[in-house]
């Protein structure tokens, strides 16, 4: 069947719903989601969401950007994180009117506390600028955003999969999309002036992961096989705080209250690493930092090796049952129920988890989709939060600006669509816009292949974990792009159980596994040749006597986004594209103080 | 304080058997029992346990599962005769060899462990589940005191996950009543100090179908993976449809 709106959403979390809220008033827009709406991983967001708004003491918007900046390593576009900080507050009081509970203040005002990398005055010391409510800030965003789509009459295809896109023929412009209604089997082709990916995060190309079933990166997949590009894909965040050996999310928050991180001598060792912020350092900093402690055999268990065996201690014990209960009710809830730990009398065992990724599509700050690393964009074609790279969050995104990336962008995004949705002609469906998605299905289906995806899934997530998370070097990662590629090749016999049409997810899983085998081998490439350490991207080489040792930033040569093609044959390619720095552009008018402070330089907390 | 290292013992694995309640209307007449076999880990999500299930033995069988930690509501189905999440419940929390796994109850089912939700979320539509507000919009956030906040705290928990609804013997009898949920949702915006629609809401929930249909059974509680108190906020529901305000 054909479905025809003026503009097709494809994802339902926050970037999703508020791009929808904002577009359809003035335009005919349709969500479609492989979930029902209120199941997106938005809904997973704890801790809270970055804005300067002063509530319970100085902050300004200023030295949220510096933050971000610093935070992203350099690597990010200073006006793009210009924008994500600016527009903040007013963003925030907007969720406000719009019925998102938050946690208040004495006065009545929206509640903030400390969190990771956010500092007051240049970094003086850490600030209180996420707002929270409780320790399900997310969820209370998602479910806000959803009910007032529901009231504006948005239209709604829930758990319908988006497949592939669809462009013109002389592949200029994006006119639609095709997708399958998982209820029926039925494949559907969306014909749409406008469609925005808001399709999250991919994390479950590892094996210890916060992200969902869900965050298997499709529109990453779709992009490469439409010889569309990906930006930065080897900026991997790993929050430091999952549970051992589950990776199921601590939030940052717990250390914003004052919990603190310990080794096997009961040291906090982050006082080492990072003396005026501590263990409110940047996340890319505390998970390196603790792999270091376990890889030098100060982990809990001191095995000297990153095994499930093995976790630094994150210590609540000292905050009050009530208060814990309180503040951070959700975490309590996870130690409870999956490690059986009472988080006020134990330590809580906790290890980096593969958490978000920085680079995803790469977009302007109106989320218009760049075709290639020069300015070009993609007619047609949006993307806003996770799965979108602005860039704001450079090499290392810090904790409560992916909330406000979802919510500034996708408002954003939103609001661009409905100022020039009018002026968009629809190009004419080209015939057989579906024909690819239909020969992928009837090959799946009549596939004699012995290959498992489910098998294809653990082996993938496996050798990313083991070689291309927190610290990679070349040997680990040469390793880790051999088993892609032959996970590739075997991936062409996979055959599926399920030949049926209603509810066929043993046929989606198989499609989401190709995805991500793809966006992974630009990933692990991307990687590959950025021979320096840059955020979340620590890499090691062997010194003299063969002692692993980090490689320092190197600006000179690496200050640039990566830009990623998968091509027919599986061969990547990559190019390059300076990051916008704002010492580079004197026309925005910066004070020469100003330009000194946020010039590129080495971080130190 | 000592951070003394807690020596870790390989898990002991346990085999056990799920019993499955398999559907698909395109092949069976009748829903039936299917069984497997698995060695898991006592502290292993029944979830988990599924997955693997479908990714080593059968991959037709078919669930809805997102998040794997209780907070999108995707895998209520009923473990062991009860309402549950399969990602908050543990194989060492069902005693014996066999794990029995059904759809939720009280919902048409799709396929296998997946049922119609449909009528639930439009239950939920009925109460205008969103914050209605006519008076002109501060320049920052509406005030609202901490006070105000802890009325509709526990009702905001609420994660849609059906397990609620699906355990309520008046739900059984009469789906056309509203459920827990539902109300529990038209609670959250009626205390709601924000809120100015509670007039339109309480006549939303106040019809034969609405508030007066819960019966204080309890069942509700129990279920709810999020221990939201919904029988205490359904007799904040009902004072506040009978006085017509917020006590």
């Amino acid at each position: 069947m054909i479905l025809s709106h003026d503009v097709l959403i494809v994802g339902s979390g926050a970037a999703g719903l508020y791009a929808a809220y904002w577009a359809s008033s003035k335009a005919d827009v349709a969500v479609m989601s492989k979930l029902f709406p209120t199941r997106s991983h938005t809904g997973a967001a704890q801790g809270g969401i970055g804005a300067a708004l002063g509530n319970e003491e100085e902050d300004h918007p200023l030295w949220h950007w510096y933050d971000t900046v610093k935070g992203g390593d350099y690597l990010g576009d200073m006006d793009a994180q210009k924008v994500l900080t600016y527009d903040a507050p007013q963003t925030i009081y907007e969720l406000e009117h719009l019925g998102v509970p938050f946690s208040r203040t004495a006065e009545g005002k929206i509640a903030q506390r400390p969190f990771g990398g956010h500092t007051r005055n240049f970094g003086e010391r850490p600030v209180r600028r996420a707002c929270y409510a409780a320790a399900r800030t997310g969820h209370a965003i998602l479910h806000t955003l959803y009910e007032q789509c529901v009231k504006q009459e948005v239209t709604f295809y829930s758990e319908f999969q988006v497949l592939d896109l669809v462009m013109t023929e002389d592949g200029s412009k994006v006119i639609g999309a095709v997708a399958i209604d998982m209820l029926s089997g039925e494949v559907h082709t969306v014909h749409a002036k406008v469609v925005v990916f808001a399709t999250g995060g991919a994390g479950k190309n590892y094996a210890i992961t916060s992200n969902c079933q869900a965050n298997t990166g499709d529109a990453l997949g779709i992009m490469l096989r439409n010889g569309l590009p990906l930006e930065d894909m080897e900026f991997v965040q790993f929050h430091p705080t999952g549970l051992a050996g589950l990776g199921i999310l601590v939030t940052e928050g717990a250390r914003g209250e004052g919990g603190y991180l310990t080794n096997c001598n009961g040291e906090r060792f982050m006082e080492r690493y990072a003396p005026t912020v501590k263990d409110l350092a940047p996340r890319d900093m505390v998970s390196q930092c603790m792999y270091k402690e376990v890889l030098e055999g100060r982990g809990i268990n001191r095995t000297g090796r990153i095994c499930a065996e093995d976790y630094v201690y994150l210590n609540l014990q000292h905050i009050s049952k009530e208060e814990l209960k309180k503040k951070l009710e959700e975490i309590v809830d996870f130690a409870t129920t999956y490690l059986g730990i009472k988080p006020w009398e134990s330590p809580v065992p906790v290890m980096p988890t593969c958490h978000y990724y920085m680079g995803g599509i790469p977009t302007d700050v109106d989320g218009r989709v760049r075709k290639d690393e020069t300015s070009g964009i993609v007619e047609g074609l949006y993307a806003a939060g996770e799965v979108a790279c602005v860039s704001v969050h450079g090499a290392n995104r810090l904790g409560t600006n992916s909330l406000l990336d979802l919510v500034v962008y996708g408002r954003r995004v939103g609001l661009h669509v409905a100022k020039n949705v009018d002026s968009i002609k629809l190009a004419k469906l080209p015939d057989g816009a579906d024909k690819r998605v239909k020969d992928m299905i009837d090959r799946l289906k009549a596939s004699t292949g012995t290959e498992r995806h489910g098998e294809l899934r653990r082996e993938l997530s496996e050798v990313m974990m083991t070689h291309v998370a927190v610290i990679r070097t070349e040997e680990g990662m040469q390793t880790a792009l051999a088993k892609v590629r032959e996970l590739k090749k075997r991936f062409a016999n996979v055959g599926i159980q399920d030949k049926g049409t209603i509810f066929n997810t043993d046929l989606l899983e198989a499609i989401e596994c190709g995805h991500m085998i793809d966006y992974s081998l630009v990933l692990v490439e991307g990687a590959l040749v950025r021979v320096e350490s840059r955020g979340a991207h620590e890499r090691q080489k062997p010194d003299a006597e063969g002692k692993l040792v980090k490689l320092k930033r190197d600006d000179e040569n690496w200050m640039k986004h990566t830009f990623g093609w998968l091509r027919s044959d599986g061969a990547v390619e990559l190019k390059y594209r300076r990051p916008y720095i704002i010492t580079e552009h004197p026309e925005d008018g910066w004070s020469p103080e100003m330009m000194e402070k946020m010039k590129p330089k080495e971080r130190k907390y | 304080m000592s951070a003394t290292a807690t020596p870790i013992a390989a898990p002991q694995k346990v085999v056990k058997t799920f019993r499955v309640l398999r559907y698909d209307p395109a092949k069976d007449k009748a829903p039936r029992w299917q069984e497997f076999k698995l060695p898991c880990d006592p502290m292993e999500r029944v979830l988990t346990a599924l997955n693997r299930i479908k990714w080593e033995q059968d991959g037709s069988m078919s669930y809805r599962r997102s998040c794997g930690h209780a907070v999108c509501g995707s895998c209520g189905m009923t473990i062991q005769g009860a309402s549950r999440l399969a990602c908050k419940t543990l194989v060492k929390d069902i005693d014996g060899d066999i794990i029995e796994v059904q759809p939720l109850k009280g919902f048409p089912v799709i396929k296998d462990l997946i049922v119609d939700m449909e009528h639930f979320y439009h239950n939920l539509r009925s109460v205008k589940p969103y914050l209605i507000t006519s008076s002109p919009k501060p320049v920052k956030e509406r005030r609202q005191s901490p006070e105000q906040f802890d009325l509709i705290d526990d009702a905001s928990k609420c994660i849609l996950c059906g397990c609620c609804t699906s355990s309520c013997p008046s739900f059984w009898k009469n789906d056309s009543y509203l459920g827990p949920a539902a109300l529990l949702k038209a609670w959250r915006f009626i205390g709601d100090s924000r809120d100015e629609a509670k007039a339109e809401r309480i006549a939303a929930v106040n019809g034969r179908n609405g508030v007066w249909r819960c019966h204080t059974i309890f069942n509700c509680k129990e279920a709810c993976p999020k221990e939201i108190d919904i029988p205490a906020a359904l007799s904040q529901l009902k004072r506040a449809v009978v006085f017509g305000s917020v006590a």
